[in-house]
C-alpha cells in the first residue's frame, strides 16, 4: 500500500480562512505555494510549501565532475548564474591551490557585478508590477536586455551562461566588451533616474511600503537573512567586504546599510546596490590586465580528500558551497546554502498582521527566486 | 427634411413625426425604442472595441512597446480578433457555484452601463432621453454595476473573487459620495440637473472656467473618484491581478468575461462623457468672448466631434493614471476618500454656493 501524504494544514481560529497563494500565482514569481491564513484581509499565519521545482541538484552533483557541477549551479538562482558559478570555481581553485591570472579575477568581478545589476533590474521590474505599476516591468526588462546583449556577445548565452570554469574562464571576452560595458554604465546612470521618478518618488509606493514587514536586526541574524534584505535591517553581512574574493579587496565600494528594516528600505538597499555595482565596474573596466584567460588546469580535476567551504555574495545574499571530497573526480557530498531558502523562512514572522496586499509587497521586497529555494 | 451635422433636432423630429403618422402610437413608440436600442448596441460594441485598442496602444507607448501591430494596419483589427476568440471560448461553469447568480452577474454589470448611456447628450439633439434629473439618473444607474460585481464575487465560490468583490463594494460605496458631491458643486453653478441645459449653460464658457477654483477642484475630485468607481488603476483593487489573480472575474471565461471587460471600458467612457459634459462643455465648441473670428472657426467643427474629443481627452487622462501609478492598499483607499476627498468636497460645495450667491462667477 502506498502511503498517502497529507499536506499539513495549519490550525485556524474562528473567522479565519485559508487561501492558497500559488503554486500558480502571479506574484509568487514561480512555483512557490504559500498557505495563508487570513482574517478578512489580514494575514494571520503563513506557511510556505516548497519542493514544486525540486530537481535534486545536490544529489546530481555527486555523480558529476567539478566542471560539470558548474552547469548545475546556473539552474539554482538563474538570475545570479555567474555568481553561482563563481562559488564553485573558487572552491575548486582554493582546494587545488591554483593561482588564477589577474585578468580572470578582473573579468569575473566585472561580470559578477553586471549580473547583480541585471538581477536587481528584474527585481525592480517585478517589484513595480507586484505593487500594480505595470510600466515598471517594461522599463526594468528593457534595461536588463542591454546587459544580456553584452553577455551574449561575449559568450553566446543570455540566461544560463556557465562562463566560468575552474581555473579561469571558458573563453576570452569579446574585443568590444569594455566599450559596450562603458556605454551601458553611461546609459544606465541616466535610466536609473527614471526608475526613481516612476517608482521611488511615488507617494503611493512609499506609503504602501513604509513601516510594513519590519525585520529587526536580531531577527535578521537569527533567521540568517543575508543580502540586501539583511543589510536593510542593519545586519552587516556583505561577503564581498568581510571575506573578499576576486578583486573586491582592490575596489572601493560601500556596503549599503539601513537600520529600519522595512519593505521600503529593502527597496532602497537594492537601488543603492545597483549604483555601487556600477561604481565597482567603473573602477575595474579600464584596468583589465592582459594575460591568459585561464590558468593551466589538469584534464581531470580531483580534489584532495577533505572538506571545503566557499561563500560568495549573490544578488540575494550569501551563497555557501560545502563540499566533501574523498579524492575522486566527483565530490562525495555537495551542499549549497542558498540565500533564498533562509530569506523565505522569515516571511511568516514579518508578514503577520499585515494586509494581503502587503504580503505581496513584502514577498517582492525579499526577492525570491524559487528554483534557488528548492534546488 | 433639413439635415445638418450641426443640429440633429429637426432630423429626429422628422423621423418621429413620420413614424407617428404611419403607425398607431404604441407601435411607433416600440419601433422608436427598438431603433434607439439597436443604435446604442452598435455604438456600445464600436466604442468598446475602440477603447480596448486605444488602451493597448496608449499603454504600449508608455511602456516602450509597439502594441498590437499584426492584425490589419497598425493592428486595428486586433480587438475584433480577440473578441471572436472570446466568443468561441468555452463557458466554464464551476461546480458548487451559485449557477443563477453566476450567470446573471455579467448581465447586471453590462445592463447598468448600457442604461447610463441613454441620458448622455452626444451632440445637439443627439440624446435618447433628456431627463430633467439627468445627472441623478446617471449616478443612480451607473452605481448599479457594483451589484453585478458583488454577485460575481459571491457566486464564484472562490476566495479570491470574494475578496475582490468585497473590496469593490467598499470602494464604490465610498467613492459614490465624492462623485455625487463633485457633480453637485457644478449643479449649484448650473442651476439644473438636465444635461441639455447644462450644456446650453456652457455656451459662453465651460463650467471648469466659469466656476473659478471650486469648479477646477470639483473636476479633479470627479476624476479621482470616477477612476475609483470604474475600478481602474490605481484603484483597481477589485481586480488586483498581482494579489487576487483576477479578483471578481477570476472564474469567468469566454463571453461572460468579455462582458465584464466591455463593461469596464464602457463605464470609463460614461464617466469620461459625464466629465466632458459637466465640466468641459459637452458638445459645446470652445469659445473665447470677443474673438468672433476664432469662435466662428470653432463652430465649424461638428458638435459630436467636440464631444468625442473631450471624452477622449478625459479617457486618456484615466489611462495615463493607470499606467503610471502603483495600486493603493484597501485601507489607504478608504482613508483617501473619507479623510481627504470627502471633507475637501464638502468645503468646496460651500465655497461654490457662496460664489454663486454673491454672483462672482462669470
Amino acid at each position: 500500500m502506498k502511503e498517502v501524504i497529507h499536506t499539513p494544514v495549519p490550525y485556524i481560529e474562528e473567522e479565519e480562512y485559508h487561501i492558497n497563494m500559488g503554486p500558480q500565482h502571479p506574484s509568487t514569481h514561480g512555483v512557490l505555494r504559500l498557505v495563508v491564513t487570513l482574517q478578512g484581509e489580514i494575514v494571520k499565519k503563513l506557511k510556505p510549501h516548497c519542493g514544486y521545482i525540486h530537481r535534486g541538484i545536490e544529489k546530481m552533483c555527486e555523480k558529476d565532475t567539478y566542471p560539470q557541477i558548474i552547469h548545475l549551479t546556473d539552474r539554482m538562482d538563474y538570475l545570479s548564474a555567474h555568481i553561482n558559478n563563481h562559488a564553485v570555481c573558487l572552491l575548486v581553485e582554493n582546494a587545488l591551490q591554483v593561482e588564477v591570472p589577474e585578468r580572470v579575477k578582473y573579468i569575473r568581478t566585472i561580470i559578477d557585478e553586471l549580473t547583480r545589476i541585471q538581477s536587481h533590474q528584474l527585481w525592480w521590474a517585478c517589484y513595480g508590477m507586484d505593487l500594480g505599476g505595470l510600466t515598471c516591468f517594461f522599463y526594468g526588462l528593457r534595461d536588463r536586455e542591454k546587459i544580456l546583449d553584452i553577455f551574449e556577445q561575449s559568450f553566446g548565452s543570455r540566461l544560463l551562461h556557465s562562463y566560468y570554469a575552474p581555473g579561469g574562464l571558458m573563453m576570452d571576452i569579446h574585443p568590444d566588451f569594455q566599450k559596450n560595458v562603458k556605454a551601458f554604465i553611461k546609459y544606465f546612470r541616466k535610466k536609473i533616474k527614471d526608475y526613481d521618478r516612476i517608482l521611488t518618488g511615488n507617494v503611493i509606493m512609499q506609503e504602501r511600503t513604509r513601516g510594513i514587514g519590519i525585520l529587526t536586526r536580531d531577527n535578521a541574524i537569527s533567521y540568517a537573512v543575508t543580502g540586501p534584505s539583511g543589510r536593510a535591517s542593519g545586519f552587516s553581512c556583505d561577503v564581498r567586504k568581510h571575506y573578499p574574493y576576486a578583486c573586491y579587496d582592490k575596489v572601493d565600494f560601500k556596503e549599503i546599510l539601513y537600520t529600519e528594516g522595512d519593505t521600503l528600505h529593502r527597496y532602497f538597499a537594492r537601488m543603492e546596490e545597483m549604483r555601487e555595482s556600477m561604481k565597482i565596474i567603473e573602477q575595474l573596466i579600464d584596468n583589465i590586465p592582459a594575460g591568459d584567460y585561464s590558468a593551466k588546469m589538469k584534464a581531470v580535476l580531483k580534489l584532495p580528500a577533505g572538506e571545503y567551504y566557499q561563500r560568495v555574495e549573490t544578488a540575494r545574499g550569501e551563497l555557501g558551497v560545502y563540499c566533501i571530497s574523498d579524492g575522486n573526480k566527483t565530490p562525495f557530498r555537495m551542499k549549497f546554502r542558498s540565500p533564498n531558502f533562509s530569506n523565505l523562512g522569515v516571511l511568516d514572522s514579518i508578514s503577520r498582521d499585515t494586509k494581503i496586499a502587503d504580503l505581496v509587497a513584502i514577498g517582492a521586497s525579499l526577492d525570491f527566486v524559487i528554483p534557488d529555494i528548492d534546488r | 427634411m433639413a439635415f445638418s451635422i450641426y443640429d440633429f433636432t429637426s432630423f429626429n423630429q422628422a423621423i418621429d413625426k413620420a413614424l407617428y403618422n404611419a403607425l398607431p402610437p404604441v407601435w411607433a413608440l416600440i419601433v422608436e425604442m427598438t431603433i434607439i436600442g439597436l443604435v446604442f448596441l452598435l455604438f456600445y460594441a464600436l466604442v468598446g472595441l475602440f477603447l480596448v485598442y486605444a488602451e493597448r496602444k496608449v499603454c504600449a507607448f508608455m511602456q516602450n512597446r509597439v502594441g498590437p501591430n499584426r492584425v490589419g494596419p497598425y493592428g486595428i483589427f486586433q480587438t475584433i480578433a480577440d473578441f471572436i476568440k472570446l466568443l468561441m471560448k468555452e463557458l466554464i461553469t464551476i461546480k458548487n457555484s451559485d449557477k443563477l447568480l453566476f450567470n446573471l452577474a455579467p448581465f447586471i454589470v453590462i445592463i447598468a452601463s448600457f442604461m447610463a448611456i441613454a441620458a448622455i447628450p452626444f451632440g445637439k439633439g443627439l440624446h435618447a432621453i433628456d431627463f430633467d434629473i439627468g445627472i441623478l439618473y446617471v449616478i443612480a444607474v451607473s452605481s448599479l454595476g457594483v451589484v453585478g460585481i458583488l454577485l460575481a464575487g459571491w457566486s464564484s465560490n472562490n476566495k479570491y473573487s470574494l475578496i475582490g468583490a468585497m473590496r469593490s463594494g467598499a470602494q464604490i460605496v465610498s467613492y459614490e459620495l465624492s462623485v455625487g458631491l463633485s457633480l453637485l458643486t457644478i449643479i449649484i453653478l448650473a442651476g439644473t440637473m438636465q444635461f441639455s441645459q447644462i450644456v446650453e449653460g456652457q455656451a459662453t464658457g465651460w463650467f471648469i472656467f466659469k466656476g473659478h477654483i471650486p469648479a477646477f477642484i470639483a473636476f479633479v475630485m470627479f476624476l479621482i473618484a470616477s477612476t475609483a468607481e470604474t475600478n481602474r488603476g490605481p484603484f483597481d483593487l477589485a481586480e488586483a491581478e498581482s494579489e487576487l489573480t483576477a479578483g471578481f472575474h477570476t472564474e469567468y471565461s469566454g463571453i461572460k468575461f468579455a462582458f465584464f471587460f466591455l463593461a469596464e471600458y464602457m463605464n470609463m467612457f460614461i464617466v469620461a462623457s459625464i466629465a466632458a459634459t459637466v465640466f468641459l462643455g459637452g458638445w459645446m465648441p470652445f469659445h473665447v468672448g470677443g474673438w468672433s473670428g476664432f469662435n466662428h472657426i470653432m463652430d465649424f467643427i461638428p458638435p459630436f466631434i467636440w464631444y468625442l474629443g473631450k471624452t477622449a481627452f478625459v479617457i486618456f487622462l484615466m489611462m495615463w493614471f493607470k499606467w503610471t501609478f502603483p495600486r493603493l492598499r484597501i485601507d489607504q483607499l478608504l482613508n483617501l476618500e473619507w479623510k481627504y476627498l470627502l471633507p475637501i468636497n464638502l468645503v468646496n460645495i460651500l465655497v461654490m454656493a457662496f460664489i454663486v450667491l454673491m454672483g462672482w462667477h462669470f
